[in-house]
């Protein structure tokens, strides 16, 4: 479904990404782990299609097609979904209307029926109680004035709601409560399926006992240093990134 | 720097006219006071840059167009915009094209007794009385050479009286509506227009409330120029919601003024929404005169091209414990350029004043510009006085949020564009003129491609 070849990317006038190799096949999770500052954010909005990277080399396929030269929106509408580590605060800018253009867009895309505003409340209410999304946050303005964990369960409801083929999740974990880590999780897993395929970026090997991934991998100042069955990330828990910079890069 | 190019003879020739017209059928005080007011606009000429509350604002191009009077040179016809903008729930609705009073295309339904809405012109000879304490009195002209001009060339619009005690259910609706004077290829610069002086006076009884609403639409291709005055005076605990939707032509010009004075615990309401014209300027003043009065001063401005829209306001905070809030905001593209001074004066017996104002900017283009100065003058020590101005661009990172989701860059630009409008128009408790400024906000971004 992706396969990321060779990919460098600069931001801000520096190298991020120093050539990364990445292949994710449908119904698979893979984890990205690694230190603060590797460049875990950065493929993760590099493939979301912030124009604010620069791709100085590589390359990047989505269901055959080549992802880089797609916009952001074309990129959302056939199926790639990223949820931000921090999610923008939009004033003005109403939950429920947004989510309502964005999933109209998307299903403009796939031929369906745009929906109105009865048929899509109907559609995103039991979505709505998964992830414990109560009717006053979905009638504010786009995460503004949010609570951490608020934020959080609203992209993983956002996409719930829009259904993505490949969903990459930035940190979603971060800032979670236990309770609401679980509830998360829940509404990942739900949405697994084997035309599906997941990335995580994680921290912490918690949110892996739950989401349990196929692969993991250690990005490392740019580059995928390792990559290892979900007993890696135990590893890791353990010994810390020190030294897996020596280490050789091994494919899953 | 703009220099005063004799002005005045035209206005005074068209003043001699107006004068043996009226001479006949209106009261000597009336005389009097355009008499005044002709005088002065004489002494003052068209301001220039050199003047400070002009500084940015160039009227050059209207000091140098021959202006003949609409109502003379142009057919009042039933133009289609009126109907677009008509709204169906007032009370009263006035119709006015190329000044004149178009009675046919107006409504005044069944009004509370006592509250009375007309045209001006009669209700100088219905309620002279009432006319001659307010009319002209309100509206400053000795600094103020557009008053002065509208005060001594006013043919025309709409007085309003609501007594004390009575509450209109809905709003009051008062259209001017021009056609302006299409030009020829030949014309040389300048060239000719025709101009209006449309006149309001809104009398509020102690204990009434209502809104008013004015429009003012654009309805050819003609140039024109509105020069308009409005007068508002609040008794005791009156309210005021008054609306101004301007919709001028883009290569009109409008000057307006809006003068309130609201009394002990009187609130006075003003929502300025502007899109069109070539230069624009709306001079909002409002005088608290008794304690406990409240003011809300509310704008949202559209400018492309290179037209020019300059809003400056003054609150007169005259007595202990009243307050004021004031938002302005104007969304720029292209080359357009706007203009905002917003004055508050905090008198030496204002203790306990309360007064904030904020003004915010969206530039949607690299060389669009905006001026803005809060100008706070405080007399009196126990005061909270709060002013803050922001100019910025779209916001990136929100702009690629949206997209992210699968919004159209054009969608994702517009909802930001909507969302800092918004801010604004959720203040106007009138839906229907809500949903009408969001439509012609629109309008305006899908005709002039900034929302792109
Ligand atoms: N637009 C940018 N301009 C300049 N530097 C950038 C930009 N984006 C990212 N960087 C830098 O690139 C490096 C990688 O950032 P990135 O956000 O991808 O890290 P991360 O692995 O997600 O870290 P964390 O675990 O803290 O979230 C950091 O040093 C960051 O400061
Ligand atoms: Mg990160």
């Amino acid at each position: 479904m992706l396969t990321i070849r060779d990919l460098h990317v600069r931001g801000g006038g520096h190298e991020i990404l120093r050539g990364i190799d990445l292949s994710i096949d449908a119904g698979e999770v893979h984890a990205i782990m690694g230190p603060n500052g590797s460049g875990k954010s950065t493929l993760a909005r590099v493939l979301a299609g912030h124009p604010e990277y620069e791709v100085t080399a590589g390359d990047v396929r989505y269901q055959g097609e080549d992802l880089l030269a797609m916009d952001p929106e074309t990129r959302a509408r056939a199926g790639v979904f990223m949820a931000f580590q921090y999610p923008v605060e939009i004033p003005g800018v109403n939950n429920a209307y947004f989510l309502k253009a964005a999933l109209n867009a998307v299903r403009k895309h796939r031929g369906q029926d745009e929906l109105d505003a009865m048929e899509f409340m109907s559609l995103v209410r039991d979505r709505m109680k998964l992830l414990d999304i109560d009717q006053a946050l979905l009638n504010r303005p786009v995460n503004e004035g949010f609570s951490g964990g608020e934020k959080k369960r609203n992209e993983i409801f956002q996409m719930a709601v829009l259904e993505p083929t490949l969903a990459i999740l930035d940190e979603t974990d971060s800032g979670l409560d236990i309770d609401a880590l679980k509830i998360v999780a829940q509404g990942v897993n739900e949405m697994r399926s084997p035309e599906r395929a997941l990335l995580l970026v994680t921290h912490y090997q918690r949110l892996l006992n739950y989401i349990v991934p196929d692969v993991v991998h250690v990005l490392t100042e740019g580059r995928i240093v390792r990559s290892g069955g979900k007993e890696l990330a135990l590893e890791l828990e353990e010994k810390g990134y020190v030294g897996l910079e020596e280490a050789p890069a091994a494919r899953a | 720097m703009a220099t005063v190019i004799n002005p005045a003879g035209a206005y005074t020739a068209a003043f001699r006219r107006l004068a043996a017209r009226v001479a006949a059928t209106q009261p000597d005080w009336v005389t009097r006071r355009r008499q005044r007011a002709i005088d002065t606009f004489e002494r003052l000429g068209f301001p220039t840059t050199r003047d400070e509350e002009w500084r940015f604002t160039n009227v050059t191009p209207i000091a140098e167009t021959e202006f003949v009077p609409a109502g003379d040179a142009l057919a009042a016809g039933n133009p289609p915009a009126v109907e677009s903008f008509r709204l169906p729930m007032a009370t009263a609705e006035l119709v006015f094209v190329n000044g004149r009073y178009a009675s046919a295309l107006s409504k005044v339904g069944s009004l509370p007794p006592g509250a009375r809405v007309e045209s001006l012109a009669s209700a100088l000879t219905s309620h002279a009385s009432e006319l001659e304490q307010h009319l002209a009195h309100v509206a400053e002209f000795e600094r103020q050479a557009f008053v002065a001009l509208n005060t001594a060339l006013w043919t025309d619009g709409v007085f309003v009286s609501v007594p004390a005690g009575t509450v209109l259910q809905s709003p009051v609706h008062i259209m001017f509506v021009s056609t302006g004077i299409r030009q020829q290829k030949s014309d040389t610069a300048g060239g000719c227009a025709a101009i209006t002086h449309p006149r309001v006076l809104v009398l509020a009884g102690r204990d009434s409330q209502f809104s008013i609403v004015e429009s003012y639409l654009g309805a050819s291709d003609g140039r024109y120029f509105t020069n308009a005055v409005t007068e508002i005076v609040l008794g005791d605990q009156a309210l005021v919601e008054h609306y101004k939707l301007q919709a001028e032509r883009d290569i009109s010009y409008h000057m307006a003024t809006i003068r309130a004075v609201a009394a002990s615990n009187a609130t006075f309401r003003s929502h300025s929404i502007g899109f069109g014209g070539a230069l624009v300027r709306n001079d909002v003043v409002a005088t608290l005169s008794g304690e406990g009065a409240e003011c809300t001063l509310n704008g949202l401005d559209f400018a492309d091209g290179t037209r020019l829209v300059d809003n400056h306001t003054m609150i007169d905070h005259a007595k202990p414990h009243c307050s004021s809030r004031e938002l302005y905001k104007v969304i720029l593209a292209d080359r357009a350029r706007a203009v905002f001074n917003g004055k508050i004066v905090v008198r030496p017996d204002a203790q306990k004043t309360d007064a904030k104002q904020t003004n915010k900017a969206l530039l949607l283009s690299e060389d669009a510009q905006i001026n803005t100065k809060p100008q706070l003058e405080i007399f009196a020590n126990d005061v909270k006085c709060t002013h803050g101005a922001a100019v910025g661009q779209m916001d990136e990172d929100a702009l690629f949020y949206l997209r992210a989701r699968g919004l159209a860059l054009r969608d994702a630009r517009e909802f930001l564009i909507h969302a800092f409008a918004g801010e604004v128009l959720n203040k106007m408790p009138l839906e229907a003129l809500r949903d009408r400024a969001d439509a012609e906000l629109l309008r305006q971004l899908t005709r002039s491609g900034a929302g792109r």
